[in-house]
């Protein structure tokens, strides 16, 4: 496993120069004008960037001040008295995985600082730190990603997207949770 | 339902912080420690700290919004560069023939996700580039691999403001993120000091490919409720483009 892990890290390290040398290979057997080629192409990347601004801070002011009310973590307050009141005592714990549930689609940074705190308060070999990093590794920040490649073509009307995408995050908190649970669950 | 969101996570975050500010506890709460000398007992004190809270929580508000605005600009500047690099590269594959032939030999898939995508168009290409960049997990690679996708698949759209179906698909895949290994993950587990760092990779690659199935699914679900796709023949869906649709909001 842990060799197998090794292997798999050693590949994905040396990908980036294997995928330039195979491109600029073929290219030379082909006998593609290298040069002009790229900064033909990395020409692109300037309009693209800046095509993002607006949209980028639209999303991210928007997420920053949700965050900033503290609305996040009374919702983990509230479930916590809910689940109390339902005789559910033993599970209260693991509502220290909602936060990171609901903060994993509006940001990457915030999703790493709450696993990092339940790693922290937990251990990363308890329960809640495997859930949590299943979590982390399996869900992406949706609405960033979602901001950035509709903000660089211009598209304003996404139409079902989000809503695919949010229902496969739902099931990736879910999915996590209950493998999680499967493979870790000792106690 | 972009509109509706956005419009929802700032309104219930500014009206949220501003009755939390409200309502909260002035002894259980935080104050800043200037203030928390002489709170003991007399009421003109606890006036203060009321005053206090209110005020750090309207400053912490427009501080979230003030410096998120800067970061989003910084992130971009940050991404000018990678973006370039990438762009490069990808123009020199393209001109190689390097993308179609990827996109040639993965047909079979490209053609069942996204039929929409005509034969050897570089849509096809970028899109496997960006996939197989997001499973290795080389964020740096994947969102300019990615943004040329989109770039490519928008050249197929009439409609230029609106998603098509193959770009929701092609987000819907990416934002259910195919992992093989999530190495940023095992790095935290690492520095947290986990004992077997690796032993998450089975769980996740398992949570992943539920996530992805749903992914699917529901994209070629939901598509048909979401009809501002246009005519499948696209010399009739350029004419009537842009002020077709506006049952999406």
């Amino acid at each position: 496993m842990s060799s197998l892990l090794e292997l798999a890290d050693l590949v994905s390290q040396w990908s980036i120069p294997g995928i330039i040398l195979i491109v600029i290979v073929t290219a030379a057997f082909r006998r593609v004008p290298m040069y002009e080629s790229f900064v033909t192409g990395a020409k692109e990347g300037f309009g693209i960037a800046i095509m993002i601004i607006p949209y980028l801070v639209a999303i991210l002011m928007v997420i920053a001040v949700f965050r900033a009310s503290g609305a996040l973590e009374d919702t983990k307050a509230v479930l916590a008295v809910g689940l109390r009141w339902a005789g559910l005592e033993q599970h209260v714990q693991e509502l220290e995985l909602i936060p990171l549930a609901l903060v994993r689609p509006l940001s990457g940074s915030g999703a790493r600082g709450v696993m990092l705190d339940l790693f922290q308060h937990h251990g990363p070999d308890s329960f809640i730190g495997y859930a949590a990093s299943v979590m982390q590794g399996s869900t992406e920040t949706t609405f960033y990603i979602l901001t950035v490649y509709f903000g660089s073509v211009g598209i304003k009307r996404i139409r079902h997207t989000l809503h695919a995408c949010l229902l496969a995050d739902v099931m990736g908190v879910i999915a996590a949770f209950v493998f999680a649970s499967l493979l870790f669950r000792a106690v | 339902m972009l509109n509706k969101i956005w419009f929802a996570l700032l309104a219930i975050g500014l009206l949220y912080g501003f009755g939390k500010a409200l309502v909260v506890d002035p002894g259980q709460s935080s104050p800043p420690p200037a203030a928390s000398a002489d709170e003991t007992s007399q009421p003109p004190a606890e006036q203060a700290t009321r005053t206090d809270i209110m005020s750090t929580m309207g400053r912490s508000l427009t501080n979230a919004a003030i410096d998120s605005a800067q970061t989003s600009v910084e992130l971009c500047i940050a991404l000018i560069g990678v973006m370039a690099l990438w762009l490069g590269i990808m123009k020199i594959a393209e001109d190689a023939g390097l993308v179609a032939l990827i996109a040639r030999v993965l047909r079979p898939v490209l053609r069942w996700l996204f039929p929409d995508i005509p034969r050897d168009h570089p849509a096809g290409g970028a899109i496997v580039m960006n996939m197989a960049a997001n499973m290795l997990g080389l964020d740096n690679a994947a969102t300019p691999l990615g943004l040329k996708a989109m770039k490519e698949l928008q050249s197929l759209n009439p409609r230029k403001n609106t998603a098509t179906n193959s770009m929701a698909m092609f987000l819907a895949i990416n934002t259910s993120s195919i992992s093989i290994v999530a190495f940023s993950v095992i790095a935290y587990r690492k520095a947290a000091g986990s004992i077997d760092p690796a032993s998450v990779v089975v769980a996740m690659l398992l949570a992943t490919t539920c996530s992805t199935i749903v992914a699917i699914i529901a994209t070629r679900t939901l598509q048909r409720f979401f009809p501002s796709s246009p005519p499948t023949t696209s010399d009739t869906g350029a004419a009537t483009t842009s002020t077709t649709s506006e049952e999406d909001a």
